[in-house]
């Protein structure tokens, strides 16, 4: 169980942008996160991400409170944890291939001889051809790029998903190859999901719980 | 109402890369946009819609060329030289309202001072206090907000820096307008409210729109005609209407499209489309598509609105 618990959070301390939200995810349950642009919204995933740490509340993960945050969380909880962005471009080295991009999390957790046989699998799992593996990120499209980043994510088989706007910059038959490929996951691992979006058809019918922004925590 | 503003033929761009590789970015499109029409075309990222804007502009990289030709009323923007384009087309015959207006506004300098020189170069108009009514004009045009004309555009929303785009686009009256994904990024009301403003500047100037998007929602919301796009080419070019209502598309790819929507079918379309560098012979979408057949080597031409061997039937005519 993924447990956020009264969090405050922003950039400055005097006016956080997420006051006092409160938000749990089950195991194997895919929570989607509606709210308009510059809500907060993306901020309360860094934070469920443990990539941002709160001003106030806690973060529990099954049950233990998270104390380290970043960089500096214990490894069992970075790995616990994928996270996709909303831009591909921003969110990859422009130097790595793909299939360096994808590996990547492996490398970091001295797993290097699993890499050729996952990176494989991701590969056909979010739907990328052997000719696009060898390519640098200026190569290819948007779309092929996200399908990457998904990969990079799956790859350690995380318990917990966190998506943020993953299809805001694609088409939309890419947008429901991505989903597609998210929920075979969810099937086979029983992995968590907070989806955070704006787009209310698409995460309506993704998740099967659908938060509002403006329900969450006491009226703000 | 049927003065054509832009009209686009045989239109073809390619990349000359290094190494004697070709990339053909668009490939002989046809099209007419009319005044008082909004022709959306739409496709997904990587085939080619926003070369063709650049084209259009005379904004490619030096490593392009290009055939066809594109008149704008008696000018054929393709031929034209870059002194003719920076002089009279950009800004003035052709409006562009960029795909990402917080990156497209100069961010050092306030939101007036943009507009004021945009007036100054665009129309002419002289002396500080004329230029100051000017800009506040052009920004009202925009439903800009006059209190937030002295700010930078790192303290706008995203809605009104995509006003403050639309405001300096509108500034030389063009009679076409160009909009690159103007929806990128923002949130659905947002989404609405853009493309509802878009159309207002269409309507009451008789302006003509050529709007790039893959958000199909704001295309069903704003166009008159929808332009398909599949790796280079335009596939599809019909009523929006259609398109969007019972009808439905005709091309195997414009359904697809559709059915991928999340209030729809929701199911992607196998595999991923070719590369631009390396597209078969023949019907560039035929590895996925479900009516493929033997005649789908040949390249399909763009006849009664759909470019394709096997385009679905409507209902009406079939009985």
């Amino acid at each position: 169980m993924l447990e956020l618990r009264a969090i405050t959070a922003g950039y400055d301390r005097r006016t956080p942008v997420v006051r006092d939200v409160s938000l749990s995810v089950e195991p194997g349950e895919a929570v989607g996160l509606l709210g308009p642009s510059g809500c907060g919204k993306s901020t309360l995933a860094r934070v469920a991400a443990l990539l941002h740490r709160p001003d106030s509340g806690t973060v529990l993960l099954d049950g233990e409170p998270v104390h380290r945050w970043r960089h500096r969380a214990p490894r069992a909880h970075r790995t616990a944890f994928g996270v996709v962005f909303q831009q591909p471009r921003l969110s990859v080295d422009p130097r790595l291939r793909l299939t360096d991009l994808m590996a990547e999390p492996l490398r970091a957790t001295g797993r290097r001889n699993e890499i050729p046989d996952r990176v494989a699998e991701l590969a056909t799992a979010v739907g990328l051809t052997p000719d696009l593996l060898t390519r640098r990120p200026h190569e290819v499209s948007d779309g092929q790029l996200q399908r990457a980043c998904l990969a990079r994510a799956l790859v350690l088989r995380p318990r917990w998903l966190i998506c943020d706007e993953i299809t805001a910059m694609l088409d939309a038959s890419t947008s429901a190859a991505l989903v597609a490929a998210v929920e075979d996951y969810r099937a086979e691992t029983g992995a968590g999901l907070l989806a955070v979006g704006h787009d209310h058809a698409l995460l309506n019918r993704w998740c099967g719980r659908l938060v509002r922004w403006d329900d969450l925590g006491p009226a703000a | 109402m049927t003065s054509v503003v832009l009209s686009v033929r045989g239109l073809s761009v390619r990349f000359l890369m290094p190494g004697g590789r070709r990339i053909a970015a668009v490939t002989d499109a046809h099209f007419d946009v009319t005044a008082g029409e909004c022709l959306a075309l739409i496709g997904e990222s990587g085939c080619g819609k926003s070369v063709l804007a650049s084209a259009l502009l005379g904004l490619l990289p030096a490593n392009a060329q290009t055939a066809g030709e594109a008149h704008l009323a008696d000018l054929d923007l393709l031929a034209a030289d870059e002194r003719t384009l920076a002089r009279t087309v950009r800004g003035r015959r052709i409006g562009l309202i960029p795909q990402s207006p917080a990156a497209h506004l100069t961010p050092v300098r306030t939101i007036r001072s943009q507009l004021e020189e945009t007036v100054a170069a665009l129309r002419g108009v002289q002396g500080r206090k004329a230029l100051r009514a000017a800009a506040e004009e052009a920004a009202e045009r925009a439903a800009f907000p006059a209190d937030h004309l002295d700010r930078h555009p790192h303290e706008l929303s995203g809605g009104l820096a995509q006003r403050a785009a639309t405001a300096l686009a509108l500034v030389g009256d063009a009679p076409l307008l160009l909009a690159d994904e103007p929806t990128t990024g923002l949130d659905r009301d947002l989404v609405d409210h853009t493309v509802d403003e878009l159309r207002r500047h269409v309507d009451t100037a008789d302006r003509a729109l050529l709007m790039i998007t893959h958000d199909l929602a704001a295309a069903e919301r704003i166009a008159d005609r929808v332009a398909v796009m599949y790796a280079g080419r335009i596939v599809e070019l019909t009523d929006a209407a259609a398109f969007f209502g019972e009808t439905g598309p005709r091309h195997p790819y414009s359904r697809g499209l559709l059915a991928a929507l999340p209030d729809r079918a929701f199911t992607p379309i196998p595999g991923m489309p070719p590369e631009l560098g390396a597209l078969p012979d023949g019907c560039a979408f035929a590895a996925r598509c479900d009516r493929t057949t033997a005649a789908c080597t040949a390249v399909p031409h763009l006849t009664d609105a759909v470019a394709c061997h096997h385009p679905h039937v409507p209902e009406g005519i079939r009985a």
